[in-house]
């Protein structure tokens, strides 16, 4: 199956709960109420939309009715569509890479979004582009990541850096930088252990690690990349500002995200966040990790266009 | 980031103030705003929709509308609703009478079951179990050595058969649990997406070969609206016995727990409140009610100071904020475990009322330097000086501003600081104290 045929399906269920519910509102109804909006509203908060992005949404949808002057209900169908793809916009982000080599990438997150899987299966994804990749396993705390990451790094076939559980991550990072960039690697992702973003000290540990990065190679880290998990509600929004503020996050890759009716977190992080959804975990796959495009998320969503089109 | 609900009803009835009486339009714009604190809390929508149907309903019953605080009024009614449908505080096993007693752990990947195996196998073997874990993740990359880990650091068994068929693997560790006389069986399961029916059949397979005694859903507290479908699959599954909510340590309002409580009807019985394996406690639906609507924890906050204490130390400065004999040398340990907290903005954030001064304080950051000159201060004070601050005269000061290169001025102001901590701590402990039983006084409601 192709790369759009595996996103629409992975989308299947989202597919069912956000778009087909959407659809149920606009239909059989004579003409446009307040009680429509409302309930356009109460779907997009059952997506995880959340509340604020919710209404800008029914917001702007009301003001295109208004400003086209529609009447009938069923054409609200294409308004949402367009207004969901303005808000969700056309750009799309690639992970930066390092012209010069190597592209330091971090790692960063809450416990169980999925940080050392998507190391996996972006080291995985790279190694089959023809690069050189290392990991470097900055997860001295979590029993047994250690090894977890090793796996990942057998598995795929690639380098690891590693030191004993316990350790300072700080001397992980600095010594993966070094051997990356004596061993000519054109990547190196840094694993660190997940973390809450309200517990200040461990939020410290993370910056010196960002600190010995930038300082042991000028203009890393690359990318600072944060996984969020899609299951996540409103608290995501907060992961965002909080691991920004402390590590400049730079990106940000989506996980969980198949199988389930929660696409509409995508539209609040996208519109709510100054930083760009860069890949987002549609399935458990190695290839199941892949670059955000907006537009073709909207169609598989909506079920439109095939592969070969 | 989020308003929470005191602050929310305050701003509604502050703009009704003076109209003399409030009309049945104003608690149901009321009602909106307890709506959107819960669906901001990520409490799922229908679980929503019917529990203001419920609230409102009570609140237009009663005197709400004659009375003089309505939003006092609102927020008890919303409270007592919130902490009812939660459930009491129920954070028991039910154990086997022929042993061993077999619980089983599920959930989606990443809700922290391996880790809550752990802790729940520490918790149970303090009250004189001898566990058995058991390895039944095969999927995820390192997660039997995880838990071999975790057994090691705790002295408790690991039965593991590599990536044998899960169902096997908990067969043969119950038999295993049978030969070498341990009483309690726990066992880890690979984390699985609700939707995947070929892995939920396995859940399945195990539950009707092992026949568990509890089931128990291990959920992560900053699940959005999907924790209803989780849960109910999951139920409808397997029959679950009991929640687990995870991660309550984190910064989430935890809306979460009241979903997965209302779909499934199970009680939640413990709550995952740090990375140690000892931080696994019983689940308190008060506090979640009050976590749920942003209203503050003193009780959390306190159980956070105590966290770093030891339990003597604590019951101690409990006892003297109390009788008001809170002293500067308590003033300077406290201090000092303030610091521990985490970010003063958040340990405010934790008290009633002190919503709005968080937001003046993150203008003016809380300078450390200014911390640094309080210490100084006190420790160029003897020890009798620091018990007894309202007997310190001005000699004295004049020793102590010399002592610690500040100037009197300074002396005085921490003085006068500390009498006003002295009594703000008297009136928060008397106001959690009142609240047990009802009265709970909200300073921004005055």
């Amino acid at each position: 199956m192709g790369f759009f045929g595996r996103l629409k399906e992975s989308l299947t269920k989202t597919r069912e709960t956000f778009v087909e519910k959407i659809d149920q509102v606009f239909t059989g109804r004579k003409g446009i109420d307040e009680d429509l909006y409302e309930e356009l509203e109460e779907v997009l908060i059952q997506a995880d939309v959340g509340v604020s992005t919710a209404m800008k949404l029914v917001e702007r949808v009301r003001k295109g009715v208004k400003a086209r002057n529609v009447q009938e209900a069923a054409r609200l169908k294409d308004i949402f569509q367009e207004e969901l793809e303005y808000l969700m916009g056309e750009k799309t982000s690639p992970i930066k890479i390092n012209p010069e080599g190597p592209t330091i990438i971090m790692v960063v997150g809450v416990n169980g979004v999925g940080k050392t899987t998507t190391i996996g299966k972006m080291a995985h994804n790279y190694k089959a582009q023809g690069k050189k990749v290392m990991l470097a396993a900055g997860d001295t705390f979590r029993a047994a990541a250690i090894d977890q990451l090793e796996i990942w790094a057998e598995r795929v076939g690639v380098d690891i850096i590693k030191h004993q559980e316990g350790s300072d991550p700080g001397a992980v990072a600095y010594d993966a930088i070094h051997a990356a960039r004596s061993r000519k690697a054109d990547i190196l992702l840094i694993d660190t252990a997940g973390r809450l973003h309200n517990k200040s000290h461990l939020m410290d540990e993370l910056r010196k690690v960002h600190k010995i990065v930038a300082r042991e190679m000028p203009g890393a880290p690359h990318e600072v990349l944060l996984i969020l998990d899609a299951t996540t509600g409103q608290n995501a929004l907060s992961q965002v500002k909080i691991f920004s503020e402390a590590v400049h996050v730079t990106g940000i890759a989506l996980t969980k995200l198949d199988g389930t009716a929660k696409g509409g977190v995508v539209t609040a992080i996208v519109t709510e966040m100054a930083i760009p959804v860069k890949l987002i975990g549609i399935g458990e796959g190695m290839d199941d990790l892949r670059p955000f495009n907006p537009k073709d998320f909207i169609d598989a969503l909506y079920g439109r266009r095939n592969d070969d089109e | 980031m989020f308003k929470g609900l005191g602050e929310r009803l305050d701003d509604i009835f502050k703009s009704l103030k003076g109209k003399g009486r409030i009309t049945e339009d104003d608690v149901s714009q009321a009602m909106r705003e307890v709506k959107m604190a819960l669906l901001e809390a990520d409490v799922n929508f229908k679980v929503v929709k019917e529990f203001v149907a419920q609230v409102k309903e009570r609140a237009i019953g009663q005197d709400v509308l004659e009375s003089l605080s309505p939003a006092q009024q609102v927020i008890k009614i919303v409270k007592d609703e919130l902490t009812e449908l939660l459930g009491g505080t129920q954070a028991k096993i039910n154990i086997a009478s022929k042993p061993p007693t077999i619980i089983m752990l599920v959930g989606l990947q990443g809700a922290g079951k391996t880790t809550t195996a752990g802790k729940l196998a520490k918790l149970l073997s303090k009250q004189g179990r001898r566990p058995l874990l058991v390895a039944g993740d095969i999927y995820r990359p390192a997660a039997i050595k995880q838990l071999q880990v975790l057994g090691e650091q705790l002295n408790i068994p690991v039965f593991s058969m590599g990536q044998e068929n899960p169902v096997k693997i908990a067969q043969s560790a119950v038999e295993n649990a049978n030969s070498t006389g341990r009483d309690l069986v726990i066992i880890d399961t690979a984390g699985r997406l609700h939707v995947n029916e070929e892995l939920m059949d396995e859940l399945a397979n195990i539950k009707g070969t092992v026949k568990p005694h509890e089931i128990l859903l291990v959920v992560d507290a900053m699940t959005g609206q999907e924790a209803v479908n989780v849960a109910d699959t999951f139920n409808q599954k397997l029959g679950l016995d009991g929640i687990i909510m995870t991660k309550l340590d984190g910064d989430a309002r935890g809306g979460a727990a009241l979903s997965v409580r209302k779909v499934t009807g199970t009680p939640i019985k413990f709550a995952g409140m740090g990375e140690k394996l000892d931080a696994l406690e019983p689940f308190h639906p008060d506090r979640m009610a009050d976590r749920i609507l942003g209203m503050g924890d003193v009780l959390t906050l306190i159980e956070k100071a105590q966290a770093n204490f030891d339990a003597e130390q604590a019951a101690k400065l409990n006892k003297k904020i109390r009788q008001a004999e809170f002293n500067l040398e308590d003033f300077l340990e406290q201090m000092q475990q303030v610091k521990k907290l985490g970010p003063l903005e958040q340990v405010l954030g934790m008290i009633p009322g002190m919503g709005k001064l968080t937001k003046q304080l993150k203008d003016q950051q809380v300078d450390e330097k200014e911390m640094g000159q309080v210490e100084a201060i006190i420790y160029s004070m003897t020890t009798w000086e620091r018990q007894h601050p309202e007997k310190i005269d001005g000699s004295r000061k004049k020793r102590i501003a010399r002592g610690s290169g500040t100037r009197v001025q300074d002396v005085n102001q921490l003085l006068k600081q500390f009498e006003q901590t002295r009594k703000m701590m008297k009136q928060i402990s008397n106001m959690t104290k009142g609240g047990k039983k009802g009265k709970m006084k909200l300073p921004f409601l005055q």
